[in-house]
């Protein structure tokens, strides 16, 4: 593909291609949008060579951006506080701007107040400012994450350990925790308590209405040997089983990873600081170290889209070269 | 049945002042045992999401010390509670605790709930 500008129709030196691979280059980031109850994702690539139209104003679109690890700086990437300002800059960088942004965890390395400030101070330059949270075992590591609920749940009703909802456009939001009080030999785990309240949180709900759960760790079993699942998920599920359009979102394995099973879709996101490895392929999850010039094609973003009277929310997700 | 007449009494009393005096040895001698060994460096890597050995033999008042050589923070929790449990240890961070009473000792990594380790204490 040539890197020229082949249509310059707005005559500003950017032509659709060169802002499309732009994206790709930021970070990790998925575009999710909503349409008539589904979700439906792409990669930025995807949408590039489909000529798909990008989110116009009428539509509901959001980004999710996860695992941003602030404060690591070992070898897989030394400088994340960048890596994550680039994804920023992509954001800001989108012809019509997401309606708010889902942070699926691991805001920081360490859970460190120092961590979490640098971030915030980074965030500030985001043109979106709305942004949902949930935990990830990087942010709860010596408090139980006090800090990181004191910090991030002003803005929602948040029950338990931080879990919640809200309503967006006739889509239903709900926010999971599934990195705290994890037992020994065990995944991800939501609780009774967190169940409970997820059971009766959609019991009033239309069977119709789309419904978003966005958690840190994949509710769905990825690769339990590296601990990449939720053991009380299947019980989560069941309560949303008789809803039309169920779309999963998740961070914590960074790297895209999509599933359909029925009416619900599974998706992963990427991080915006360091890739992992795919499943199996390495003696560990640890952090994967990659020739400095193919990391940003491993980091991104994911994008969501909602279009009224379609059947599926667009998810798109685009990596930062 | 047995009962304690005076005589008998005596030979008890005897019976535990040497008792006593055995057990002061004894543990005269672990003490002494400890004082050589707690030097002895019984390490525990934490390497590729796991804990190297798995499984770590000590004796009683031994020191052990976990090191971080992952990129990920780990910890140290005791399954039963047993002992005080570690802070997020970052890259080669240690952690030390002393081996106390005698038993069996379960413990895993709170982030990493899958890797999990054992202690064995013997007298």
């Amino acid at each position: 593909m040539s890197d020229y500008i082949s249509h310059d129709h707005e005559h500003d030196g950017i032509d659709r291609r060169g802002f499309l691979q732009c994206m790709a280059w930021a970070g990790t980031g998925l575009l999710w949008t909503v349409s008539g109850g589904v979700l439906v994702s792409k990669t930025l690539a995807q949408i590039a060579k489909a000529g798909d139209s990008l989110p116009t104003a009428t539509d509901l679109s959001f980004l999710q951006i996860s695992d941003s690890h602030i404060g690591f700086s070992k070898e897989a990437n030394k400088d994340v506080t960048e890596t994550f300002k680039i994804a920023l800059d992509r954001i800001n960088a989108m012809p019509t701007p997401p309606s708010f942004l889902i942070h699926t965890g691991d805001i920081t390395q360490l859970s460190k107040p120092e961590e979490f400030d640098t971030f915030d101070q980074v965030l500030k330059s985001c043109r979106t400012k709305d942004v949902f949270y949930v935990p990830g075992e990087h942010d709860v590591l010596n408090d139980g994450g006090k800090l990181y609920r004191d910090r991030y749940l002003k803005s929602v009703e948040a029950k338990g350990s931080g879990w919640y909802s809200f309503n967006k456009n006739g889509v239903h939001f709900i926010g999971l925790v599934n990195v705290l009080d994890l037992q020994a030999g065990g995944l991800g785990q939501l609780g009774d308590e967190q169940l409970e309240w997820l059971e009766a949180e959609v019991k009033g709900l239309g069977s119709s209405t789309p419904i978003v759960v966005f958690a840190h760790i994949p509710l769905w079993a990825v690769y339990p040997q590296w601990g990449w699942g939720t053991s009380d998920s299947e019980r989560a599920l069941g309560y949303l089983k008789r809803f039309g359009s169920v779309t999963v979102l998740n961070g914590h394995i960074h790297q895209v990873l999509q599933k359909v099973e029925g009416n619900v879709t599974f998706h992963t996101a990427m991080s915006t600081a360091f890739p992992q490895p795919v499943p199996g392929t390495a003696p560990s999850p640890g952090p994967m170290k990659v020739p400095a010039e193919k990391l940003r094609s491993m980091l991104g973003l994911t994008s969501v889209q909602y279009k009224q009277g379609k059947t599926a929310l667009a998810v798109v997700d685009s990596n930062l070269s | 049945m047995t009962t304690l007449t005076p005589r008998n009494k005596r030979i008890a009393l005897l019976c535990a002042i040497s008792f006593l005096n055995l057990s002061i040895v004894t543990l005269g001698s672990e003490m002494k045992e400890t004082d050589i060994t707690s030097t002895k460096q019984n390490k525990i890597e934490i390497k590729d999401f796991a804990f190297d050995p798995q499984t770590l033999t000590v004796k009683s008042g031994e020191k052990i010390t976990w090191i971080n050589r992952d990129e990920e923070p780990h910890t140290v929790v005791s399954v039963e509670k047993q002992f005080k449990k570690s802070t997020a240890l970052d890259t080669d961070q240690e952690f030390t605790i002393t081996a106390d009473a005698p038993g069996t000792y379960t413990y895993f990594c709170s982030v990493h709930p899958k890797m999990t380790g054992t202690i064995v204490v013997e007298k």
